[in-house]
């Protein structure tokens, strides 16, 4: 079968290369493919070294279930000014999110004013009446989140998701560079890359923006992680150690007349700020499951008491299901009064009769999701499917049509991947990660450009084999090549 | 800072140096082993390594009659064996990637990739059937290499704070109850030589117990005599210019609990129960020690370190 051609981000239909990859190929076409695999290499095991690894559900959990994401040494590259304009979608998207989450478990004014069907957030299990009718501080909700952009021609970006629970990879993100900078040097020089490092100074200034007025100028923040079997463990201890506060496990905090303290060795001290990377539902056995082993009991009476700050804020999980998802650019328009600057990806909404009919009619052509599934599981990818999973599928959405979407396959942008066979292209997204705090939104320029490294695939979860790149946002301006100014040494004259 | 990373900092550094003294003790033992029968005297050179790693109860209750190969295995690979050297290396490993924040870069190098390379180790042993003693000569190296890493990386890149001084409590808790323990379990060849025990007093026997805690040439420059076995006992027991005698583990002890105590502003029963064990070692002679029992003498330091180690423990580790 023939597919049809999609856009690569290096080489046009007709041969080009785009001017932003200028560098990019002739870099590939000097460097043979020996010197690019013991840099691929040489990046693996510095990777294996500093023990960015990630374990995967499922696996023995004390041995060898640590794995390397791969990751493939050729950058994905934009120009500024494909960036500024992203930029400027992703700061839109997440202010009307946060509106969104404000009026939701606040006056609810989009229901009343019939925008969106009360079903849709009243019966979602990610909605958290414990959080209705009472403000989070700065009456922001997401303070993190991670839109999964993908790229389909020139001009064309859609936003795929929104994650806006506990959205991780900013690590590999920020380990990506580091790496880069180590075994492409020159390459990296030549490129004047807009900088990354300063993502967890921007963490940190947001966190401690939304601290509780009771912490005073210097709150205590924590990043709480459910443990070091969690598969993103090692981001969250990368976290704490770059931010410069205590990674602490659930068991290290108790909550005494609705204060959060930690366990030290010099006794009980007060936490003001706690980043979680836990689910809702398992932060606080008092209030949500009662079987978790990994929250601190009284932990949402301290948050509602105002007393400590949680983020992001509880309740989050309702704006960024896929069957909420469609509705974003309503919101944009409700609450802003604005356009989207970023689109979403066309969506069939199974819970409405006639997408569903479409849907059941095209199931070969689309790629159908559950509405609460994530990492890639509960999806059907239409065309890739065979016969026999798409009759399955089927049943599944016949049983409960609310419970999913639909997308069409989109032609997901290809970028160059190296392999031990050589240079192919291989289908990307990209995962920008959008600060909010009381002090602005802030996003580094970038983002975690995710992999499909399977040929032909486009699923890019870290979790199914997909791997990541470093991602170069470069001016417009490199490219009206000026020679490279003089370096500065310091002078050998002699007195 | 966190109890728990206080206890993981502890235990890892616990760990790490009980896999150097095992393969020092298996290393000692080896030789003995080598000797002709006439010179390495009681011959039950295999059942002393299990003692003084304190492995003696597990390896009778699951293995045989303790021979090399089986001992050698047990101590070094086995993986039901809770204080084997692999099981040592992964738990210092795990400790130190619960904490990994609390790690300097080189401290998270030298464990991370001691655990790598254990992995090939591992494997090497499993696709080889037979006892391969040159296999082994390699891996005890690296075992030895591995806790100079860490401790040299601890020395060289930790912030003197807490974290350090706790780290630096584990180690000479450890150390102090492994020389403790080979005291223990050889101090039958140790009394002066008027008082035989339990059989024929052996040089070779003297001088494996200065191998395994690496102070052979120590003994040397601080005695300038031929080895005699009180000697011995007065160098590892009183001497503080020994590193692994109980006195100079013991000044260490005091030394980084006041540390954290003036840190914290205030002291308790762990700073008083270490100053008290120093205390009875600085008054201590090795006449008297003989006089009163050395075994007795040594079972009550075995017992007062591990009271500390509780004490540490609910004072500071457990909140």
């Amino acid at each position: 079968m023939l597919e049809p051609r999609c856009f690569d981000e290096m080489t046009l239909a007709d041969g080009a290369i785009r001017p932003v990859y200028g560098k990019i190929a002739s870099w590939l076409a000097a460097t043979p493919a020996g010197l690019l695999a013991a840099r691929r290499a040489q990046a693996e095991l510095l990777f294996r070294r500093i023990g960015i690894t990630f374990a995967v559900y499922g696996e023995g959990e004390m041995d060898g279930a640590e794995r390397l994401i791969p990751f493939d040494i050729i950058p994905r590259m934009m120009l500024r000014s494909e960036w500024t304009l992203l930029e400027a979608g992703l700061e839109q998207r997440v202010k009307a999110l946060n509106l969104f989450l404000a009026d939701i478990y606040g006056a609810q004014e989009i229901l009343k004013a019939g925008r969106i069907p009360a079903g849709l957030v009243a019966r979602n299990a990610e909605f958290r009446p414990e959080m209705v009718g009472w403000r989070v501080p700065h009456d922001i909700y997401v303070h993190i989140a991670g839109i999964d952009v993908v790229r389909t021609g020139e001009d064309d970006f859609y936003v795929l998701e929104d994650n806006l629970r506990t959205p991780s990879g900013v690590s590999y993100m920020l380990e990506n560079r580091e790496v880069m900078i180590r075994v492409a040097p020159d390459l990296f020089a030549e490129h004047r890359v807009a900088p990354i490092e300063n993502y967890p100074d921007a963490l940190l200034a947001a966190l401690r923006s939304l601290a509780p007025p009771a912490a005073g100028g210097e709150p205590t923040i924590v990043v709480l992680t459910p443990g070091r079997f969690n598969s993103a463990y090692y981001e969250h201890s990368f976290l704490a150690d770059k931010l410069g506060v205590e990674l602490v496990e659930g068991g290290d905090l108790l909550v005494d007349d609705d204060v959060v303290y930690m366990r030290t060795t010099e006794g009980a001290k007060r936490v003001d700020v706690i980043y979680r990377r836990i689910d809702d539902g398992f932060l606080d056995p008092r209030a949500f499951n009662r079987e978790s082993i990994i929250g601190v009991a009284g932990l949402m009476g301290a948050y509602q008491a105002g007393n400590v700050t949680v983020s992001n804020a509880v309740g989050t999980g309702i704006a960024d299901d896929k069957a909420i998802y469609t509705y974003v650019p309503e919101f944009i328009e409700f609450y802003l009064g604005e356009t989207a600057v970023l689109n979403n990806v066309p969506t069939w909404r199974c819970r409405e009769p006639g997408a569903l009919r479409y849907v059941q009619e095209h199931l070969a052509d689309l790629v159908v999701k559950e509405v609460n599934g994530s990492g890639g599981y509960g999806m059907l990818v239409g065309p890739h499917a065979s016969k026999a999973e798409r009759e399955v599928f089927a049943a599944k959405l016949a049983r409960d049509p609310d419970n999913f979407i639909a997308q069409p396959t989109l032609a997901l942008s290809t970028t160059p991947t190296f392999f031990d066979a050589g240079i192919a292209p291989r289908h990307v997204d990209l995962r920008p990660f959008v600060l909010t705090g009381a002090n602005g939104i802030r996003v580094v320029p970038g983002g975690l450009t995710r992999v499909a490294l399977k040929e032909k695939s486009l699923v890019v979860n870290s979790s199914q084999g997909g791997g990541t790149k470093d991602t170069w946002i470069v001016e417009d301006s490199i490219f009206d090549e000026s020679p490279a100014p003089q370096s500065q040494n310091q002078s050998q004259s002699t007195s | 800072m966190l109890s728990r990373t206080a206890d993981n900092l502890y235990w890892l550094a616990r760990y790490v140096e009980r896999a150097d003294f095992l393969a020092r003790i298996i290393k000692a033992a080896q030789r003995l082993a080598t000797l002709p029968a006439s010179y390495s005297g009681t011959g039950t050179e295999w059942e002393s390594a299990l003692e003084s790693s304190g492995a003696a109860q597990g390896f009778r209750a699951t293995r045989g009659t303790p021979e090399e190969a089986s001992v050698v295995d047990y101590l070094t690979f086995a993986p039901d064996n809770p204080s084997s050297i692999c099981n040592c290396i992964k738990f210092a490993r795990a400790n130190g990637r619960a904490v990994r924040t609390a790690l300097t870069a080189e401290m998270w190098e030298a464990i991370n990739g001691a655990w790598i390379e254990l992995g090939r180790f591992e494997a090497g042993n499993n696709g080889c059937s037979r006892y391969d003693r040159e296999a082994l000569s390699h891996f005890f190296e690296f075992v030895q290499k591995t806790s100079l890493d860490y401790d040299g990386s601890v020395d060289r890149t930790m912030l003197r704070n807490d974290a350090y001084w706790f780290s630096r409590v584990g180690l000479y808790i450890e150390r102090a109850d492994n020389t403790a323990r080979i005291l223990d379990v050889k101090y039958h060849v140790l009394l002066p030589q008027n008082e035989t025990v339990g059989g024929s007093l052996d040089y070779f026997q003297w001088t494996a117990i200065l191998r395994a805690v690496s102070s052979l040439t120590a003994y040397h420059w601080v005695y300038r005599e031929s080895v005699k076995p009180w000697l011995i006992a007065d160098l590892l027991i009183l001497k503080k210019e020994m590193p692994r005698s109980l006195i100079a583990c013991y000044g260490n002890i005091v030394h980084f609990l006041d540390a954290i105590g003036d840190a914290y502003g205030r002291a308790g029963a762990s700073q008083r129960q270490a100053h008290e064990v120093m205390a009875r070692l600085a008054n201590a002679t090795t006449d008297e020690i003989f006089k009163t029992g050395l075994h007795e003498f040594i079972t009550a330091f075995v017992e007062d370190n591990d009271r500390l180690g509780q004490t540490i423990n609910g004072q500071y580790l457990l909140h």
